[in-house]
């Protein structure tokens, strides 16, 4: 009598098991694609207008450890010509788990001469740090680096 | 009063040559997610926008945000094309506008 339904019960588990195991995956997938939040998804995509992200062409310069949050020196180079024709548009900066994703958006022209911005900013915790370049031609590039953060910004004194 | 450090090369400069212009501005920065004491919040009293102007055209802006730092500090590179003004205009909460001019000399 128990036989049958043990072995149903097996049979179901397993299903189960393997639906779980595979979902996990795909959602483990997803998170670590981009190392993304949902306000970190939104604010790039409020960027990139949802248009697909290349890796390449950006490097984005910051310490792999600082001890202090409060003033990270980011400096971002973009490795594209600067001509009337074809030119980096703009540079933006994003952060994992700052209360706001959003660092910076710089501005660049033909005049710029080279696609080059340094910045000091905040880090709240050790993090994954953004920078997506948008060109002319409407393609987007991005350079992502992590960041261990010994004493976080936001604390109070 | 803010007061606004702006550093151009040193070297001679000529038409056509990328500069990289430094600027920092004295500010605090004030995120809005601090609290005093008592808990009440410290309001947010940020830079919003940093725009740079040189002979005829707008060559630089940069939004910012809360997470950039305490007296923003930003280089950028441009093209020297002639001698004259670079204008440059901070603009943030609370009606802030700072405006501060340096003078790029192209040598011949």
């Amino acid at each position: 009598m128990s036989q049958p339904f043990s072995k149903r019960c097996a049979i179901e588990l397993d299903r189960r098991a393997v639906m779980g195991v595979g979902a996990a995956f795909f959602a483990g997938l997803a998170v670590r694609a981009a190392h993304a939040t949902p306000e970190l998804e939104t604010a790039m995509r409020r960027f990139t207008g949802g248009a697909m992200v290349k890796s390449g062409k950006v490097t984005l310069d910051i310490a792999p450890l600082v001890e202090n949050g409060n003033a990270v020196g980011v400096e971002v180079l973009v490795d594209h010509p600067m001509k009337p024709d074809s030119f980096v548009k703009s540079i933006a900066l994003f952060t994992e788990k700052n209360p706001a994703p959003e660092v910076a958006v710089f501005h660049l022209t033909p005049r710029s001469g080279r696609a080059h911005v340094v910045t000091r900013m905040r880090l709240a915790t050790t993090q994954h740090v953004t920078a997506l370049a948008q060109l002319s031609d409407g393609s987007f590039w991005q350079d992502t680096r992590e960041v261990i953060v010994t004493i976080a910004a936001c604390t109070e004194e | 009063m803010a007061t606004a450090m702006i550093l151009l090369p040193r070297s001679a400069i000529r038409a056509g040559d990328i500069v990289a212009v430094k600027t920092m501005l004295s500010h605090p920065m004030e995120t809005g997610y601090r609290r005093k004491e008592n808990g009440d919040e410290i309001p947010r009293d940020i830079i919003r926008r940093m725009v740079c102007r040189y002979d005829g055209a707008e060559v630089f802006a940069v939004d910012l945000h809360q997470a950039i730092a305490a007296n923003p500090f930003i280089t950028f590179s441009m093209v020297a094309t002639r001698s004259g003004p670079i204008e440059f205009e901070w603009i943030g909460d609370n009606g802030f506008r700072h405006l501060q001019t340096a003078q790029i000399n192209i040598a011949r």
